[in-house]
């Protein structure tokens, strides 16, 4: 079972994770996390966390969200996504938690 | 006895009846300095007159034969404004380093072409004017489409980002594969090559060029294999696929019963041969994608025969734009690295035509003479396709950027291991490329580790850089940009 983006490398360590959301943020792309607990390829709209992180730009902060919604969501799929307005659309999505 | 009604004048013409110069005084043809207006079409022709020729005559000869002119004078010019109809040529720049040769720019009133029909003004840009005697040879190097004749038609059918939500891809390129051998496959077999190329990590699989509905393998039976073999790599991967399927055939009437059945069978793409079935087709074909939800991709078979020669025909770059003014969503480009003909620098000039939202300008287009404005119509990606390999990938991704469509097709279906393992070999290689990439490593300068650190957790990368290290294709193009001589 694969998801999309990056999900042919190992696994991203934390701070691998960091470095890619740093690359969003400096696109100025909004960032949102989703999860689902069974991912299938007719499955566009997987559960929001919240709304897209609209107000914040900093690592630490959408690090700490990831695992909010990993802690609440044991048995789901979690994944982060980016929006840029530019391009009025979504960007960005990549798995960073399997149950 | 009757008499016939016209016997003459006493021998005194009734008008300035004979041949003229095209570009003598009075006429429209040759009028350097002359402003062109918002809505003319504007084309850039690479003009090389028979000796004893002169480059004004040639030109005006250009402007008059590709708008209202013809060889003489006729005497029904006089029922016509000939100024609201003459194309004129405004402006004349030498070619660095080829003194036989000169750029002419010619302004053509909007009245001169039908709203919505590239076939139109073709029959007129590069219609009889080619063939003309006293030229040597000429070329078409850009056309520019002002706003009112843009929006006279439709474009993609869906575009880039449409198709990245559509087929749920996003932050890399996308991938794909020609699936081989060209010809002689059965259906199930083929949908075996299908299959193993898209559970192995392919996003795309592609019909070639000139499989359509051979004795071998009849079209209906290769729609529904493949479409088994699609349906099979997304249930077990989890991710959506979808593969090319050709509906180039021998009348439109097919091509229809065609799309209409990849349609049925849950096809999110079809193909077609844009250049081979003619604008006309090929535009009937994008307004069906975009009424039933289908993306187009866009095959350039025979666009070599037109825009090879440097000094004659039609340049790519003008083919390409046509391509994303009628509309498909994605065009094969060069690949820059790969085996196939394609200047460097042009090829990224008409990448960047392709994909440019709003307005695509000159200084990042190297090659095209205009700015074109693309009001709200979307872009297309470009497909690099042609002898590339796992190797290729980091400059690939530093040449193209995310909005484009690798096609490892010998670079997937050679894999010693089999095609599954090949696509999993180029799937891995992009995915280290791009997460290197977010990670501000410098992709020409570290490919090399990018790669090699990659190929340390799979081995079917690991087996795909030993098996093609050595393999370039490093040949002059033969149609390069001029370079400017100091």
């Amino acid at each position: 079972m694969k998801t999309e983006t990056f999900s042919y490398l190992p696994t991203f360590t934390n701070e691998q994770i960091e470095k890619q959301v740093q690359y969003f943020l400096n696109n100025n792309w909004v960032i949102g996390i989703e999860y689902t607990p069974q991912p299938n390829p007719s499955l566009a709209f997987w559960d929001w966390w919240k709304l897209p992180l609209f107000n914040m730009r900093a690592v630490g902060e959408i690090m700490s969200e990831i695992e909010a919604c990993k802690a609440a969501n044991a048995n789901c799929y979690v994944r982060i996504t980016s929006y840029d307005n530019a391009r009025q659309s979504q960007v960005m999505s990549f798995v960073v938690h399997r149950p | 006895m009757s008499k016939t009604k016209s016997d003459g004048n006493n021998g005194k013409a009734l008008f300035d009846a004979g041949v003229k110069e095209y570009s003598a005084e009075g006429r429209y043809y040759y009028d350097i300095g002359y402003k062109p207006t918002e809505t003319q079409v504007l084309a850039a022709f690479r003009v090389t007159p028979q000796e004893g020729v002169s480059f004004e005559e040639a030109a005006a000869a250009v402007a008059a034969e590709s708008s209202f002119s013809t060889w003489t004078t006729v005497w029904s010019d006089y029922l016509v404004d000939a100024s609201r109809y003459s194309a004129r040529t405004y402006e004349m720049k030498p070619v660095p380093g080829h003194p036989d040769q000169m750029m002419a720019y010619i302004a053509y009133p909007l009245d001169l072409f039908e709203e919505g029909s590239m076939g139109n003004l073709m029959s007129s840009l590069v219609g009889n004017v080619f063939g003309f005697k006293p030229l040597r040879a000429l070329r078409l190097e850009d056309i520019y489409f002002p706003p009112a004749l843009l929006s006279t038609f439709q474009g993609p059918p869906h575009g880039i980002q449409v198709e990245r939500d559509r087929m749920d891809k996003y932050g890399r390129p996308l991938l794909g594969a020609t699936m081989k051998p060209k010809l002689g496959l059965s259906a199930k077999n083929y949908g075996r090559v299908v299959y193993e190329a898209l559970r192995g990590g392919l996003d795309f699989t592609k019909d070639d060029e000139n499989i359509t509905s051979q004795p071998f393998m009849r079209w209906r039976d290769r729609f529904e294999f493949v479409m088994e073999a699609v349906n099979q790599a997304e249930a077990e991967t989890g991710e959506r696929k979808g593969h090319y399927l050709n509906v180039t055939s021998g009348d439109m009437e097919e091509m229809y019963r065609r799309a209409e059945l990849a349609k049925e069978l849950g096809s999110r793409i079809i193909m077609v041969d844009y250049l081979i079935v003619g604008f006309t087709a090929f535009t009937s074909l994008s307004k069906w994608c975009r009424r039933n939800g289908m993306l187009l991709h866009a095959h350039r078979a025979m666009h070599s025969v037109i825009d090879r020669q440097p000094n004659h025909g039609v340049n790519w770059r003008v083919l390409a734009k046509m391509c994303r003014i009628v509309g498909a969503d994605h065009l094969h480009n060069g690949t820059v690295v790969g085996k196939l003909e394609g200047d460097r620098a042009s090829t990224i000039g008409i990448n960047e035509m392709m994909r440019a939202t709003n307005i695509a300008k000159v200084e990042n287009c190297p090659g095209h003479h205009f700015d074109q404005p693309w009001l709200s119509m979307p872009g297309m990606l470009p497909v690099a396709s042609g002898g590339i390999h796992v190797w290729h990938m980091p400059e690939l991704v530093s040449i193209f950027g995310d909005d484009v469509i690798l096609q490892f097709g010998g670079g997937t279906v050679g894999h010693p291991w089999g095609s599954a393992a090949g696509a999993t070999a180029n799937r891995v290689a992009l995915e280290a490329v791009v997460q290197a990439r977010n990670e501000g490593r410098n992709l020409l300068a570290e490919g090399t580790d990018i790669l090699k650190s990659a190929a340390k957790h799979s081995g079917e990368l690991r087996a795909a850089m030993e098996t093609w290290k050595d393999i370039t294709f490093n040949y002059e193009s033969v149609d390069a940009l001029e370079k400017p001589t100091a």
